[in-house]
């Protein structure tokens, strides 16, 4: 057991339950050389969501929500009132007079809704006893409007007044929610996608909502539903599909089945599936730039071109346990978190042999599932797509004991990430903040007239 | 014997220009032999003609039913004392006391007053006992004593006479705070006993007044008997009158002057302008007599009152109150401490408290990178009292030649009791001394504007004193003989004046022996406490043996071939370098900023020149004054000084000295193996005392074992020495505390009780220990927390390195500098643990003084021009790291750490206020390491 320990770094690959590549110490790409623990939570750390340049909150199943300065570490303010675990939460702004405001939206499992304001740590609005407890949260910033999605979609003007909801679903509710033009939604509930219109007037009090179309495409429950571009939007489900949508006529865009597993013969695909294991194939999570999709599939990552329609790169085993949630960055770059309670920051690298895909990171074929009624062309590229290229590690962040559910870039000032360990830690470019720190020490030098 | 007392000269006669000796002279110490008792061989052996092994503090009273009598000693051993007698010298300090603590019925008036004297501090030797004491009169008020008052006294007791001399100004300080807590809960305790016996007295007046309407009725006429128990009325009305008057005279107690102790027992408020003082010490003072009234109303109900007997008792049937019971036993305790304190801090030989003083001094004048290496001491507090004493700031090369540590602090503290003690005097109440108040009011503008006002009052003072024709004053009651010592004439120059002040009881006798003798004890307030503080001061001037004493010290510890050592390294490394660097600095300075580079020279000068200097206590401190301000000057104006701001490694030297010599004392000497342990945490007063240093010793010889017996030594330090947490892995807890004592000398920024280390854990740790903690000393177990350990171990293996002291590898960065290996040969010569600790501390400062000058260095963090970039202030950085300073890529990733910790240290200062700490890390591979 010891020898591991005070051994060679050749022998820790043993220890790890899967043959998950292993970066080592030296990550000489990796700039986050500093971090900061911020302890407040006392339960799982759920949402992050930024205020502003420099304030993010985070909130959890211990029902807090604490403002933080990501410059400092400071906490700002401690906003209590949720007797049960925050289910979601949204930043909201308007610009009201002359400032923007910026404002809190949490829901909770007590089934509350409340509006904060960060500024004071006041409770501004509260909605309770409602009839279910909302797991998503929209901002409509166009209308000046809000939509919490629980069993019910409700749409709720910004003095907390109700404007409509709808009827009540299946105990499924709403899982996620995303804006579409014309005034419409898409809400992902259970497996289908339902599609409503929203019917504003300009008093807004007699404003209504109507389910106009209803998308049964999945096979399972959808996971993840995000909005890609002004045309496009998609959606993923627990059994690995991936589905692009028109955002206009809601037609499919593409249909992407991603299984992590040996080629099968077409027809015993829906065999298969059962043997397998579920989890390892469900979209956790989507994430888009407008040009590419990164989708966190299992433990994996799946990067796919929706111009082109085709995927870009892979990595099955991209973590040691399943991928919560994932960012991209420009020029290429990637990061993801994991219930292993890693972040990883990959790059996209060229394959230096595209005809021979079987480096050290490949770890089995692949294939796409094809589904059976809208199987389109573009379910039949093969392997050796000349496009193909590979995700290389550059840097892992290691800090948290538990699963990492989230994390916020806050760009410069550095990336945020908060775990199950009850733990907001803060990750920086010590290069920078050690310049930052020089021209302060400078900066009261010259205020206190010398030392 | 009692007409033989020696007592000290406080006053000499000289004129104020005399007294100054032009630094370019020879010292004087070179033309005398170096010590005078050539048959005694054993410089060190003080006290060997003394009948006390070591210094104490001795608290005696005078007693009205048994006369003087010696109540308690500090430290309370009775080998302490040895066969020193006690009883005979409370005799002798008792006796001294002049002081007019006149209680009763003044002229005017007809009921008791209330004198607040003034404490008087006095020194006397007694050759025969070779006993020298610091005297500290000081008078507590008891209802059922004589005049309400019980004299009482504190003495520091030594047998080197200098050392009591020379620390006059700081004994005489610390003892004022002590008295001052005493007194203070005296007031306290006596406005209790004001209250209670009020009561009593009312409830016997109504009593009485019973009886006589009793009487009244039951005769008709007015008997014998009724008569008498009017009388006895009358007398209790009066007595209830007189006990009003005395309850309101304490409880109006004089307050300014409590301006004159920062040390509030009680502390609350620290009175920010002197202005405010006045109106803010009224609500400081009311506050224990408000809590005295709270309490006494509150005891109201409680409290019976009792009868009161026409006759009071004999004063020889009642049982006098302990010292204790006078005092209320909360300021009793600090009073306690602070003395316990003061002997703590006079402990050893005069020439160690010398280097500590300067030491400490110099440690003060670099605060800046104090936390990281230096035990931890309240700079900070004491940079606050120094701005609360705003007003008057010393300019500290202004001090005058005979300050010896220009203990800026110390000479603040009593340079405004002086100018309280002025103010005190100026009252109206003292309005018959035209005389002295005409001399008052023309040394007190002195005391108040000029730095040097302990010389100007002593020219004062020594003006009126001497004018007086001797200091041979008897006064009548107590019949003092006043005689020099034989030893204070081969040392002060100048015996003639004797103090006039130590001549008088409580009489007024010495005023009417001469008009001229006017210092002598006046009918209320005098001048004489203060007196001979001022004098003592010229008495030290005169002192020479003590310089040779420091050079003795210097000579014969193994510091010179240390020094010599350390020299040479400075130079070996420096003498490239500097000339290279100062001209960049120069250069770089003219171009583009204009504030940090001329304090940094300045700091870096200051440091370096003091740095020579752990011998010339006395005289030479001006030469010091003088090349200080030189060098200053020079290296502000041009780069070609002599002075390399990278020579300053100051401390090293002084603080060797102070550390070995303390070690010596501590190893020949048992009395130094008192703990000082329930010391540090019971009391707040308590600073500096030597357990750190102590306990850094032993972890020098253990770190010397350490990098003798590993070759891997030079890696773990710089785990240290760069930020990353080292982990010493083991089963045997002796041998991981151990090893985590050896390398804790390393740790920087260790924390004033050693925080960022932590010896032993059996517990699985997480990041935030991490953050924490700089070295761990972790169990390593077979179970199942053994094994989470394990794991916790290897998840965080990229932030830490580990020591297995069961298999003695180390897996860590490797480190290829220069630095660490002078710091760790484990082909080293250095024998003992001591020096090992010492060279390394020397080490260490000379990297801190290169992270302050890097992190300070502005060019190196900012662009030059607008035009410049980033990278090119990056590469500038490189540049001096690595072609200036010569240091690879570890030794600048050291500096750099270093260079980060001050940053925030000067950014949030010692206590962290925003956000959590920050955790810097590297992402470089670790090797393992076998032995």
């Amino acid at each position: 057991m010891l020898r591991w320990i005070l051994g060679g770094r050749e022998s820790q690959g043993a220890v790890e339950k899967n043959t998950v590549l292993f970066i080592g110490e030296e990550q000489p790409k990796n700039s986050y050389t500093e971090l900061q623990v911020l302890k407040g939570h006392f339960d799982i750390v759920r949402f992050l969501v930024q205020i502003d340049d420099f304030r993010f909150a985070s909130a959890g199943d211990d029902g807090l929500v604490l403002v933080w300065n990501v410059q400092t570490g400071e906490r700002l303010q401690e906003l209590r009132g949720h007797s049960q675990q925050v289910t979601a939460m949204t930043a909201y702004s308007w610009s009201g007079g002359s400032a923007a405001h910026a404002a809190l939206i949490t829901a909770s499992s007590d089934r509350t809704l409340s509006l904060w304001d960060p500024e004071t740590g006041n409770r501004v609005q509260t909605v309770s006893d409602l009839q279910s407890s909302a797991k998503c949260l929209l901002v409509l910033d166009r209308l000046d409007l809000w939509i919490s999605g629980g069993n019910e979609l409700c749409v709720w003007n910004r003095d907390f007044h109700l404007l409509c909801k709808t009827d009540h679903h299946s105990d499924a509710g709403n899982t996620a929610m995303v804006e579409l033009p014309k005034n419409c939604i898409a809400a992902a509930v259970d497996k289908d996608i339902v599609i409503y219109r929203l019917c504003v007037t300009s008093s807004k009090m007699d404003t209504s909502i109507a389910e106009i179309r209803r998308l049964t495409d999945h096979h399972d429950s959808i996971r993840a539903l995000i909005t890609v571009s002004d045309q496009m939007f998609a959606s993923g489900s627990h059994v690995g599909e991936l589905i692009v949508w028109d955002s206009l006529d809601w037609t499919i865009r593409a249909y992407e089945r991603i299984l992590w597993d040996e080629p099968h013969p077409d027809g015993q695909t829906e065999i298969k599936l059962g043997s397998q294991k579920q989890s390892e194939m469900s979209v956790q999570h989507l994430a888009s730039d407008g040009e590419c999709i990164v989708a966190a599939v299992g433990s994996g990552l799946y990067l796919y071109n929706v111009s082109s329609r085709s995927v870009v790169a892979y990595r099955k085993a991209a973590h040691d346990s399943s991928v919560l949630h994932t960012m991209l960055l420009p020029e290429g770059q990637l990061m993801s978190c994991s219930a292993d309670g890693s972040v990883r920051m990959w790059e996209l690298q060229d394959l230096p042999l595209p005809a021979e895909p079987a480096s050290a990171g490949f770890f089995g074929m692949w294939t796409f599932g094809r589904a059976s009624k809208h199987a389109s062309q573009q379910a039949k590229k093969v392997p050796e797509v000349p496009g193909l290229r590979t995700l290389e590690l550059t840097g892992d962040l290691i800090g948290h004991s538990g699963a990492v559910q989230m994390f916020v870039n806050f760009g410069d000032a550095g990336l945020v990430t908060c775990s199950a360990d009850h733990l907001v830690i803060v990750w920086k470019n010590g290069e920078r903040e050690s310049r930052a720190r020089s021209l302060a020490l400078f900066h009261k030098l010259e205020q206190n007239q010398g030392l | 014997m009692i007409g033989s007392p020696d007592l000290v000269a406080f006053t000499k006669d000289d004129d104020f220009g005399e007294v100054y000796v032009d630094p370019c002279l020879l010292p004087e110490e070179f033309s005398v032999p170096l010590f005078t008792h050539v048959g005694n061989s054993n410089p060190w052996s003080k006290t060997s003609y003394a009948k006390f092994s070591k210094d104490f503090i001795l608290i005696s009273e005078f007693s009205e039913q048994v006369g003087p009598q010696p109540l308690l000693t500090i430290p309370d051993e009775s080998k302490v004392c040895g066969t020193f007698d006690l009883n005979y010298f409370s005799l002798r300090i008792m006796s001294v006391d002049y002081q007019a603590s006149f209680v009763g019925h003044p002229p005017g008036s007809n009921y008791p007053k209330l004198n607040f004297v003034e404490d008087s501090k006095v020194v006397l030797g007694d050759s025969k006992e070779g006993a020298f004491a610091y005297v500290h009169h000081l008078t507590l008020y008891d209802l059922e004593a004589r005049g309400f008052v019980r004299p009482f006294c504190m003495a520091y007791i030594s047998a080197d006479e200098r050392k009591i001399m020379q620390q006059f100004q700081e004994l005489s300080s610390e003892f004022s705070k002590a008295s001052e807590c005493l007194k203070t809960g005296n007031r306290k305790a006596f406005a209790n006993e004001l209250i209670k016996k009020l009561k009593d007295l009312e409830y016997t007046r109504t009593v009485l007044h019973k009886e006589t309407e009793l009487q009244k009725k039951n005769t008709g006429c007015y008997s014998t008997q009724a008569i008498e128990k009017a009388n006895e009325l009358a007398n209790v009305e009066k007595s209830i009158y007189e006990h009003k008057d005395l309850l309101r005279q304490i409880t109006s107690y004089p307050n300014r002057k409590r301006k004159d102790c920062e040390f509030l027992p009680y502390d609350s408020v620290k009175p920010s302008d002197s202005n405010e003082v006045d109106q803010k010490s009224t609500s400081n003072e009311s506050n224990p007599e408000d809590q005295s009234e709270i309490i006494s109303s509150k005891r109201r109900p409680s409290y019976t009152p009792q009868l009161i007997k026409g006759k009071s008792a004999k004063c020889f049937d009642k049982r006098l109150k302990t010292l204790e019971e006078l005092c209320d036993l909360y300021f009793f305790h600090q009073t306690m401490d602070q003395l316990r304190l003061i002997e703590s801090t006079f402990r050893g030989d005069l020439c160690y408290i010398y280097t500590k003083q300067i030491d400490q001094a110099l440690l003060k004048k670099q605060k800046i990178t104090n936390f990281l290496f230096e035990e931890y001491k309240d700079w900070e507090e004491e940079e606050a009292l120094k701005e609360f004493c705003g007003g008057n700031l010393i300019p500290t090369d202004n001090l005058p030649p005979i300050c010896i540590v220009p203990d800026e602090a110390e000479t603040l503290e009593s340079h405004t009791s002086c100018i309280e003690g002025a103010h005190t005097k100026m009252e109206p109440e003292t309005s018959e001394e035209g005389l002295q108040e005409a001399e008052l009011t023309e040394s007190s503008p002195c005391d108040l504007t000029q730095e040097t006002s302990d010389e100007g009052a002593d020219a004062e003072m020594r003006g009126s004193l001497s004018s007086a024709d001797s200091g041979e004053v008897t006064g009548p009651e107590t019949a003092l003989h006043v005689e020099r010592p034989p030893e204070s004439s081969d040392s002060s120059a100048d015996p003639q004046p004797q103090c006039a002040e130590v001549a008088g009881g409580n009489t007024v006798s010495a005023s009417d022996s001469s008009d001229d003798s006017a210092e002598v004890p006046s009918a209320t307030f005098s001048l004489v406490p203060e007196c001979p503080r001022a004098s003592y001061q010229s008495a030290i001037y005169e002192e020479e043996p003590t310089v040779k004493v420091c050079t003795d010290v210097a000579h014969k510890l193994e510091s010179p071939v240390l020094s010599q050592e350390v020299k040479d390294n400075g130079v070996l490394k420096t003498g490239t370098v500097v000339q290279v660097d100062a001209a960049c600095c120069m250069g770089q300075e003219g171009l583009v900023y204009e504030e940090p580079s001329p304090e940094l020279a300045q700091e870096c000068c200051a440091d370096a020149v003091i740095k020579q200097e752990p011998q010339s206590c006395l005289q030479r401190d001006s030469t010091l004054q003088a090349d200080f301000t030189l060098s200053a000057t020079a290296l502000a104006e041009g780069p070609s000084t002599g002075l390399s701001p990278f020579e300053q490694n100051p401390d090293s030297l002084s603080d060797e000295i102070s550390r070995m010599y303390l070690d010596d004392v501590s190893d020949s000497t048992s009395f130094m193996s008192t703990s000082t342990n329930s010391d540090r945490t019971s009391s707040p007063f308590l600073y500096g005392n030597s357990l750190t240093v102590k306990q850094k010793k032993r972890a020098g010889q253990n770190a010397l074992r350490f990098i003798r017996q590993y070759p891997f030594a030079q890696q773990a330090i710089f785990c240290l020495l760069s930020g990353r947490t080292l982990v010493v892995l083991g089963v045997d807890e002796r041998t991981v505390r151990k090893l985590v004592n050896a390398l804790s000398i390393f740790v920087p920024n260790l924390g004033k009780y050693g925080e960022t280390v932590q010896p032993w854990l059996s517990s699985p740790f997480q990041l935030t220990d991490l953050q924490n903690w700089k070295l761990i000393g972790l169990h390593r177990m077979a179970s199942p927390t053994g094994s989470s350990m394990l794991h916790s171990l290897n998840r965080y293996s990229r932030y830490i390195s580990i020591l297995d002291t069961d298999q003695k590898t180390l897996r860590c960065p490797p480190y290829r500098g220069a630095l660490i290996g002078r710091m760790a040969d484990h082909r080293t010569q250095i024998k003992r643990g001591s020096t090992y600790f010492m060279h390394v501390q020397c080490l260490l400062t000379q990297l801190c003084s290169r992270a302050f000058l890097y992190t300070f260095c502005h060019h190196l963090h900012l662009p030059i021009s607008p035009s410049e970039d980033q990278v090119s202030v990056a590469s500038r950085r490189t540049a001096f790291l690595q072609q200036h300073l010569g240091y690879n890529e570890e030794d600048s990733k050291m500096v750099q750490f270093l260079s980060e910790l001050i940053k925030h240290y000067y950014l949030q200062g010692p206590s962290r206020t925003v956000g959590p700490p920050v955790f810097c890390v590297s992402y470089i591979p670790s090797f393992l390491y076998k032995i």
